[in-house]
């Protein structure tokens, strides 16, 4: 078992008084509580916060936690004899039990039989990172969570499980799926928490996406902008080929309706290809030579409004 | 160990529920529901309709709504309020976003 220095998680001292712990936890609370906090990490911070304060602020625990001794955070230790006697478990008994787990069924045990109060289990949360492509093709994905199985003490022991389900094409980032009663065991017959996935979609090279559209950067070469040109973009569906008008100016949206991704409804979004007009950034000879006679030739002047004081 | 996935719900799209299934889920009691759809937290597809229901999504609310009441032992008027500036922040996050793209 990984030892967690619970009070290091607060950022109290081990002599800190129980008004000191829970200002310490309050304080982190406001700041990593996965319903308030935009930090990343807030949802795994807060965790530990809330971990840490359930086992310092009941005095038994608190003083169950202060026999396991001080180890270093993270650090493999095997909890004393008496802790595997009541939990009638040999010496590896413990090995794949989290501290948490244990300190609930330290609870349990503490409260004894009186409470039959039913109780829920724990909701669990796993964030699945999910691509683009395999939203638009509905594929099937792994997702892999460490769940509890408890033993015939009521203790928790961490068992790897993978589940595999299919995606639904109108997925979106974020996007919640419930399994139910996948999660912790209730006691005393409440009901099973659920394990709850989060889709991540992943950064995609090329898309960015907002709703079921999707924007791509289309960079053009200044001949291509000018003249007008056939190009082959890449959809999720494929390759087309786009037509660009002669005279088509950077930052102009070119539309591919039912391009995006699916809706719930069955529609689908649209795909933008927004114009970037690209120089080389680097040019020959020739090419120098040809700039020249188009800089002499042309009559264009990008930035007569600015002397004239007209609209563009 | 692989484990078939015999009951996942999507929680988005069309599928609605009631409101004991909300209770049930989050933890909340009936009473704190109803307050959270007077002080509209939440609200139902059709007020008119009975049994009224609501859409799956709003699961993540209530839970939301558990969690807030009991991480920071709040009342049912402070969990509203909460949740009503929360969602406030999202949509100001989510104009900000289109504006900037």
């Amino acid at each position: 078992m990984k030892f967690k220095d619970y009070y290091q998680a607060l950022g109290v001292e081990r002599s800190a008084t129980a008004a000191e712990i829970k200002k310490a936890y309050r304080k982190l609370a406001h700041q990593y509580h996965p319903d308030i906090s935009k930090d990343p990490q807030g949802e795994e911070k807060f965790k530990d916060i809330a971990e840490a304060y359930a086992a310092l602020k009941s005095p038994e625990k608190r003083e169950a936690y202060d026999q396991l001794g001080r180890h270093p955070n993270g650090q493999q230790f095997s909890p004393p004899p008496d802790w595997q006697q009541q939990f009638n478990t040999g010496e590896s008994g413990f090995d794949d039990v989290d501290l948490s787990d244990l300190f609930a069924a330290f609870g349990r045990a503490q409260r004894g039989p009186r409470v039959d109060m039913p109780l829920p289990g724990q909701d669990y949360k796993v964030t699945a990172p999910v691509t683009l492509e395999q939203i638009f093709g509905g594929e099937e994905i792994e997702i892999r969570a460490e769940l509890p199985e408890y033993d015939q003490h009521g203790l928790a022991h961490r068992v790897a499980h993978t589940f595999r389900l299919t995606l639904p094409t109108a997925a979106a980032d974020g996007q919640r799926l419930r399994l139910a009663g996948k999660g912790g065991h209730g006691v005393n017959g409440g009901r099973n928490g659920d394990l709850f996935v989060a889709l991540a979609l992943r950064p995609h090279p090329f898309y960015r996406v907002s709703g079921r559209d999707l924007y791509l950067d289309l960079p053009l070469a200044p001949w291509e902008a000018v003249l007008g040109a056939a190009v082959e973009i890449p959809t999720l569906a494929g390759k087309v080929e786009l037509k660009i008008n002669p005279g088509t100016t950077a930052g102009q949206k070119l539309r591919l309706a039912k391009r995006g991704l699916a809706s719930a409804d069955g529609s689908s979004g649209t795909l933008y290809a927004v114009v970037r007009i690209e120089v080389p950034k680097a040019v020959g000879d020739v090419e120098r030579d040809l700039f020249l006679q188009l800089a002499s030739a042309s009559p264009f002047k990008p930035r007569e409004h600015f002397a004239t004081g007209a609209t563009p | 160990m692989t484990l078939p996935v015999s009951e996942c719900i999507w929680l988005h799209g069309d599928d609605v529920c009631q409101i004991e299934h909300l209770a049930e889920v989050s933890g909340l009691t009936i009473e704190e529901i109803d307050d959270l759809i007077e002080t509209g937290v939440i609200a139902p597809v059709d007020r008119t309709a009975q049994p009224i229901s609501f859409r799956l999504h709003y699961v993540l609310t209530v839970k939301a709504a558990r969690r807030l009441r009991d991480d920071f032992q709040l009342d049912r008027h402070g969990v509203a309020l909460a949740l009503t500036l929360l969602r406030r922040i999202d949509e100001l996050e989510a104009a900000l976003k289109s504006l900037r793209r």
